[in-house]
């Protein structure tokens, strides 16, 4: 079936299977930074934003996207840049494989949070998994971009 | 120093951060064949027939290939140098099935839905034999391995017949008659769990034939160069007609110290001529590839009435699974690294088998044997402490290894640094021990507890693996580093560059560092055993230290000067200061100078040039132990048994911190896999042998809000055969959390957990029991 969508601010008509997971889409069109880690839908690796909302790609279907707006990380490129840069600082990326979802989310959370405490954070990251990290660099670094200083 | 100590950002910090393609999966060509695998449903059978033929009339299907298909030569997916003490246990695809999972065929086809289309209509009759599961009762079973061409290349004290894969004792002192001597004697029967990996990029890889007809295999690996010799070995082609090729690693932590995927791809490709990828799901990585060791460990202790330890003995029984991989280095780990921690013993005693069971094979995971050895060795000591009255921590710095020191079981090799007593002393301070320990009330139902332990690894494997590394001066002034060693995310490449621009005293912007690729890459064994830092670093070190020689020499042979009389800076060569001003009036010298760009460039360019390179080797003697201490403070309701995390302090000797912000990730990484290993993971079967905790649904790896806070502090100490100082970090941080928290458990309720996860319902349970006692 052929869908209608805007992807990252442009206008596309994809060909896609009924069955077709959002994620599997995005990166058969070349959106690389669109990734899957657990098929459960359990650690957000595949965020992306449909109308400006966080969603999981990995179990959202291709069709569902018809007529609407979906912006993965090539899409925001440079604000993603703005906090990779105090990621990085951290070395807080390690492996780097759950950075395009956690990005994803953190910049929605920016846009989102009103009270941003280590909690409230945490709480709003918590469908963001990483095994390298242990969170805490990953806090640190959410912090300073926000320019708060949490608890 | 310049570059060494400091906090610099990774290399591919940015591209990683962003989500730029990097990874193997990023790279598939977009004509490859996609490979999935039929897997057995039952945990132990052997294939009495397989019927292919209604799945190759499905359109789309290249090939599929059985057990009839693969070269009858048996062989090892663990990753370890050449003689590899893992048993030849496996066959790419083996007409006997031991585990839910085992591999029965490969399907290829040009598309996700015909491969998937394809595994169903094959046909498999087996001939369904009793599965064993309880590793405990392996021994008693039939076989699981009873097959004529299975082989080790060393004595390995496996006995196939009995599922023994490996066994091997250790011993030191008259153990019965020190225990007997002992004032305060304490025994005790723990459980540590089979864990998973779940690094976050599961595991893939793709091939291809080249130009030449050589076989490429692109892999998310810990270990391209073993990887090429099992492949070599289980396909039957020379090593020389494989390339191996390690792109960005999304995680790897043991997992990718054994092969998985890249047989079957391989395969494929060899068979069809054509590209092949294979990606496994998570339900796959959890279920079909390897998991920590199990362990059943019993440790008994003695200690002398001033509390010093006189005697130890640690009996381990060690869950393989259905292959042999790492399981006697796993086995002997256990004892390694935790018999030398208190060295005021006077007998040491370690013994340990590890069995096969119709499971998921066990393999590497960070702390290979130590994290359980810890666990066990550390309860024990606390349980001791308590028994006579000593605070847990003056008991350890009165029997901890100090620098110079030797150990019974050492064979006279003293340590050669450790700060480990400062680390004690920090911690407590971090912590607020002095107020804290044992308990106190925190509300009405619920009391918070602090708990420590200690913890020890190495740095590589002593006498065995060795890594070469080659830096070469480019035409434009830069420095190419060729490494063999395997970043998998923690910044290796990044602290090797580190070391490299400090000898050579250049910015580190002008190394570009390149690896792994088995056609490029100097050997090394990969990035495992806490290696990298230590064994590639010294390589790197030697390497960098050879090219700086040959440029102070080649820019004096260009100043016409004498080497010794040149001086470098990382800039330029010029005749040293400090030579008498007459002399260097006469001799016209006293300004001549050359820039390392123009010795780059005057060394490739012209007749009778020669490029500058440098190359070294290096494999250690010793393998020198980094420690922790680790301090947990938890609360625990005293209604429910729901232990909360609420702080977690560790102190860590690395020796020199290379740097201060990877370290720093490295260890709270470590830490809050290790506070999963305490409280959360799990690895479970159904009666059947199908393992239950196959999804992250199942399967709970810590999230954010459960790992508390975590702080950790670095202790510096000096080791004198490291690069610059430095000893490991990678696997020693994950050791002390399961025996650290079980204990600040014990001291907030009373309940003494001894087998992993220490559930709310274990803890809740134990209450009970307390309060009908």
């Amino acid at each position: 079936m052929l869908i209608n969508a805007v992807v990252n601010g442009k206008k596309v008509s994809w060909e896609v299977a009924k069955d077709e997971m959002l994620a599997d889409t995005l990166r058969n069109h070349g959106l690389l930074s669109v990734r899957t880690g657990c098929d459960t839908g359990n650690c957000g690796i595949c965020t992306v934003w449909v109308e400006g909302k966080p969603v999981l790609s990995c179990s959202t279907l291709s069709f569902r996207v018809d007529g609407k707006s979906v912006t993965t990380l090539e899409g925001v490129s440079k604000e993603a840049a703005k906090f990779a840069e105090i990621l990085t600082a951290e070395g807080a990326e390690q492996c780097g494989f759950c950075s395009p979802g956690l990005i994803m989310n953190v910049l929605a959370l920016a846009r989102e949070l009103k009270t941003c405490g280590d909690e409230e954070i945490n709480h709003y990251l918590a469908g963001n998994l990483c095994r390298c990290t242990g969170y805490m660099g990953q806090l640190r670094a959410v912090k300073k971009y926000l320019g708060v200083d949490g608890r | 120093m310049r570059s060494v100590g400091k906090a610099a950002k990774k290399i591919d910090g940015m591209a990683l951060a962003t989500g730029k393609p990097s990874y193997t999966e990023d790279m598939v060509p977009a004509n490859a064949l996609v490979v999935k695998i039929l897997r057995s449903p039952h945990a132990f059978a052997k294939i009495r027939s397989v019927d292919t033929s209604r799945a190759e009339r499905v359109e789309g299907v290249e090939c599929i290939l059985t057990y009839r298909d693969v070269p009858r030569v048996r062989f090892t997916l663990a990753g370890q140098s050449y003689p590899e003490p893992s048993p030849y246990d496996r066959l790419i695809l083996d007409p006997v099935v031991r585990y839910v999972g085992d591999e029965v065929a490969v399907v290829a086809a040009r598309d996700d839905k015909a491969a998937a289309e394809a595994l169903r209509k094959i046909r498999v009759e087996y001939e369904i034999y009793p599965p064993i599961l309880d590793f405990e009762q392996a021994q008693n079973g039939g076989a699981i391995h009873p097959e004529e061409n299975l082989s080790c290349n060393f004595p390995i004290g496996l006995q196939a017949e009995k599922n023994v894969a490996s066994s091997q004792t250790i011993e030191a002192g008259d153990f019965s008659g020190e225990l007997a001597a002992c004032a305060a004697v304490v025994e005790e029967t723990y459980y540590t769990q089979a864990q998973a990996h779940a690094m976050m990029e599961t595991y893939r890889a793709f091939s291809y034939l080249d130009s030449q007809g050589r076989l490429v295999v692109v892999t998310s690996t810990q270990i391209p160069f073993h990887v090429r010799r099992q492949l070599a070995r289980a396909l039957q082609l020379p090593a020389g007609k494989i390339r191996v090729i390690k792109p960005r690693i999304g995680g790897g932590f043991g997992g990718k110290q054994t092969g998985a995927v890249e047989v079957f791809a391989a395969l494929v490709t060899l068979k069809t001529g054509k590209p092949a990828r294979i990606v496994y799901d998570r339900r796959e990585t959890f279920s079909c590839t390897t998991s920590r060791h199990a362990m059943r460990l019993k440790v008994r202790m003695g200690a002398d009435t001033e509390g010093y330890i006189r005697a130890l003995e640690i009996v381990t029984l060690s869950d393989t699974g259905a292959y042999g991989e790492h399981a006697p280095t796993v086995l002997g780990c256990v004892g390694e690294y935790t018999l030398p921690l208190y060295n005021k013993t006077r007998a040491l005693r370690f013994s340990g088998r590890a069995v096969y069971t119709n499971k998921t094979p066990a393999g590497a995971l960070r702390g290979y044997g130590a994290t359980q050895g810890t666990f066990a060795v550390e309860s024990t000591l606390n349980k001791l402490a308590e028994k006579m009255n000593l605070d847990p921590t003056e008991m350890r710095l009165k029997n901890i290894i100090k620098e110079g020191e030797t150990y019974l079981t050492g064979k006279g090799v003293p340590l050669g640094s450790s700060s480990l007593g400062r680390c004690i002393e920090k911690g407590k301070e971090l912590i607020g021990w002095q107020e804290k320990f044992p308990r106190r009330e925190a509300a009405s139902n619920k009391v918070r507890g602090v708990g420590m332990a200690v913890a020890m690894q190495g740095s590589g494997i002593a006498n065995i693996d060795t890594a070469s590394a080659e830096l070469r001066l480019n035409d434009d002034g830069n420095i190419t580093l060729l490494l063999g060693s395997t970043d998998m995310g923690t910044g290796s490449d990044t602290i090797l560059a580190q070391m490299a621009a400090e000898v050579l005293r250049i910015s580190p912007e002008k190394i570009i560092v390149h690896a792994a690729d088995t056609d490029v890459s100097p050997y090394d064994p990969g990035s495992y055993a806490s290696s990298t830092t230590y064994v590639t670093g010294n390589a790197v070190l030697r390497a960098a230290e050879d090219l700086k020689q040959k440029i102070i020499a080649r820019g004096a042979a260009f100043l016409e000067i004498d080497p010794e009389e040149a001086e470098y800076d990382g800039e330029t060569v010029k005749e040293a200061a400090g030579k008498d001003p007459a002399t260097a009036a006469l001799e016209g010298s006293g300004e001549k100078g050359i820039t390392l760009a123009k010795i780059a460039e005057q060394s490739v360019l012209g007749i009778g040039r020669h490029q500058l390179t440098g190359q070294a080797t290096f494999g250690g003697e010793v393998s020198p132990p980094p420690f922790v201490a680790g301090f947990a403070e938890v609360e625990v309701d005293k209604e429910t048994g729901k232990v909360e995390l609420v702080d977690y302090v560790a102190v860590v000797d690395c020796g020199t911190v290379i740097n201060p912000n990877l370290a720093r990730i490295q260890a709270e990484g470590g830490i809050a896999q290790g506070i999963g290993m305490a409280l959360y993971e799990d690895v479970k079967y159904s009666e059947k042998g199908k393992m239950q905790t196959d999804t992250f649904m199942q399967y709970k790896i810590p999230g954010r809000e459960d790992v508390g806070r975590v702080r950790i502090a670095f202790e510096e100490s000096y080791e004198p055969t490291g690069p610059f100082g430095a000893k490991s970090i990678g696997e020693v941080v994950i050791n002390t959390p399961p025996p650290a928290i079980a204990q600040a458990v014990y001291n907030a309720v009373g309940v003494r957990v001894t087998d992993l996860p220490i559930t709310a319902e274990k803890v809740f349970m134990g209450m009970r029991e307390i309060v009908h006692k």
